[in-house]
């Protein structure tokens, strides 16, 4: 263990010292931010709740998503999962007194998201997780901590310019998401494709018209390719992003809106932002009004 | 399971899609299955090492490969094969994606369609290639009218399950673009978390019909084959 880890600190260091040497090619990595943790976080908690338990064990096990820049991505070469998605789990994290290094990131894809809370697999899930009713009946969502709406990425050339205009044309996302089927009732030609970077690689191609899902997705990728792509269209729906929790443990909800308010008064909140989203050079937006716990 | 049942004409538009993929991959391989199969039998050096080529590179690349090669590189290499979007069979226009899903189906099955004819042939007594050369009946005549007919008869079992596994690989597709059956059924459990199991059962019951009407079809092929012994 310690010689791997010995040996992967002279590969880090070796490629940091290979970045700096090309000059500024590693500016573009998202940086991160500090979170306090609490000390003596278990005292303040009840007997017998789940904070208790995570506080006392001193980690705790988060899903979130690997795939999107900018909300939650993991590198093949990378430690910990980077985005706004681990920002707000570590912020979660810090206030059960366990520092970064002792959360267990999990991968959770779209279809495991309710399979992982429900078993036990995760304590919370924080990966682009939109509430909705079908799911807040089976598992347990607080927020939202983030409000995104749907848009569309085309080419610089495109005439693309308005909802109407994707009639008929051809709209890739991730298939079996929920952006597909907001374009599909535009009248679009749903095109899916297993991850988002395949599904730019066709725009870019000409094979599809645009790509659609979350701006604040879309607008990573602009970011990444300014000449070539462009963002367009008022978002068109409206994703709350919540944390998901365990239907088994409703005393979370109460927590995670409190931790959640408390990082939007104090700025945690808004330096997470900056760190992640909005480097692709957004203005910070105001944070959303949590909903009330049942 | 309501899911499932409030968006049934979608889920039927799906299987129609997971249909339509088996149907035309599955003429197309065999009929260019055929063509290599003969290819490989035949008097031809030079088609016969061609052939052997195409099945060893075909059979042994994973299917995903072939599907990532036609949907993702060549576009990149300038063939988006969008030409096909002029097309339209009775309303219903045949989209790039459709077709390019098609061909990476088509190349791959055809290996293993042609390695079942192949095994058909092998099965024909030589005394029948001989007796019909003796005569006077050309290859092609031989192989049409002698060979074939009864080598096609000893490999209905073999190009049965080609067929079934094409059937099942058309979900690959669920990931370059066509809303087939196992796309969508990941957007139905993503809009349904609450329905998860009701919504895998449904869809393996779809998987399950088609399968078994191939094979339903294949043994009454068999039976009115099938040679007094």
């Amino acid at each position: 263990m310690r010689f791997t880890r010995s040996k992967a600190l002279v590969v880090t260091v070796g490629l940091a010292l290979s970045l700096a040497a090309c000059g500024d090619a590693g500016s573009d990595d998202t940086e991160t931010t500090d979170v306090d943790v609490a000390e003596n976080a278990a005292d303040k908690f009840e007997d017998g709740t789940a904070m208790k338990e995570l506080a006392e064990d001193g980690s705790i096990t988060i899903g979130v998503k690997f795939d999107q820049p900018g909300i939650g991505f993991k590198g093949a070469t990378d430690d910990a999962p980077k985005g706004f998605d681990p920002e707000i789990g570590k912020i979660l994290a810090a206030d059960l007194g366990i520092p970064a290094d002792k959360i267990k990131w999990k991968e959770t894809i779209s279809a495991n998201r309710e399979p992982f809370l429900q078993e036990g697999e995760v304590d919370l899930v924080i990966a682009s997780y939109s509430i909705t009713d079908e799911r807040r009946a089976i598992v347990g969502q607080a927020g939202p901590y983030y409000v995104t709406g749907q848009q569309l990425l085309v080419r610089s050339d495109s005439d693309i310019e308005s909802i109407e205009d994707i009639k008929g044309l051809d709209v890739c996302s991730v298939t079996g998401s929920t952006s597909l089927d907001n374009v599909k009732a535009e009248g679009a030609k749903p095109r899916g494709f297993d991850t988002y970077s395949e599904c730019v690689d066709q725009v870019l191609d000409g094979t599809v018209d645009a790509m659609t899902t979350d701006g604040a997705i879309l607008l990573g990728y602009a970011a990444e390719n300014p000449d070539e792509l462009k963002v367009v269209v008022d978002p068109f729906s409206e994703e709350r992003y919540g944390v998901g929790y365990s239907p088994d443990r409703p005393e979370m909800c109460q927590w995670i809106t409190d931790t959640l308010e408390k990082a939007e008064d104090d700025g945690a909140w808004d330096e997470a932002f900056e760190a992640t989203l909005g480097q692709s050079g957004v203005e910070t937006p105001d944070a959303p009004a949590l909903d009330e716990c049942a | 399971m309501d899911a499932v049942f409030s968006n049934f004409d979608e889920v039927l538009k799906a299987f129609g899609l997971t249909l339509g993929l088996f149907v035309v991959s599955g003429i197309g391989s065999l009929i260019w299955g055929t063509v290599l199969a003969v290819f490989r039998v035949g008097p031809v050096s030079v088609l016969n090492k061609v052939a052997a080529c195409y099945v060893t590179l075909f059979r042994n690349t994973p299917l995903l490969m072939i599907f990532i090669f036609m949907a993702i590189a060549m576009p990149r290499l300038g063939y988006t094969f969008n030409f096909i979007e002029d097309v339209s069979i009775g309303g219903w226009q045949v989209s790039g994606f459709f077709f390019r899903s098609c061909l990476a189906l088509t190349l791959y099955t055809s290996a293993f369609v042609c390695e079942a004819i192949r095994s058909g042939v092998n099965a024909v007594d030589l005394g029948q290639a001989e007796a019909s050369r003796a005569i006077g009946l050309t290859f092609n005549q031989s192989m049409r009218l002698v060979v074939l007919p009864q080598a096609l008869r000893a490999v209905v079992p073999p190009l049965t399950s080609v067929q079934v596994a094409l059937a099942k690989n058309t979900s690959v597709a669920a990931a370059f673009g066509i809303a087939e059956a196992t796309a969508t059924m990941r957007g139905l459990v993503n809009q349904n978390g609450d329905q998860l199991y009701g919504i895998f059962i449904a869809f393996a019951i779809g998987y399950i019909i088609i399968v078994e009407a191939i094979s339903f079809s294949s043994y009454a092929i068999e039976r009115r084959l099938k040679v007094a012994r």
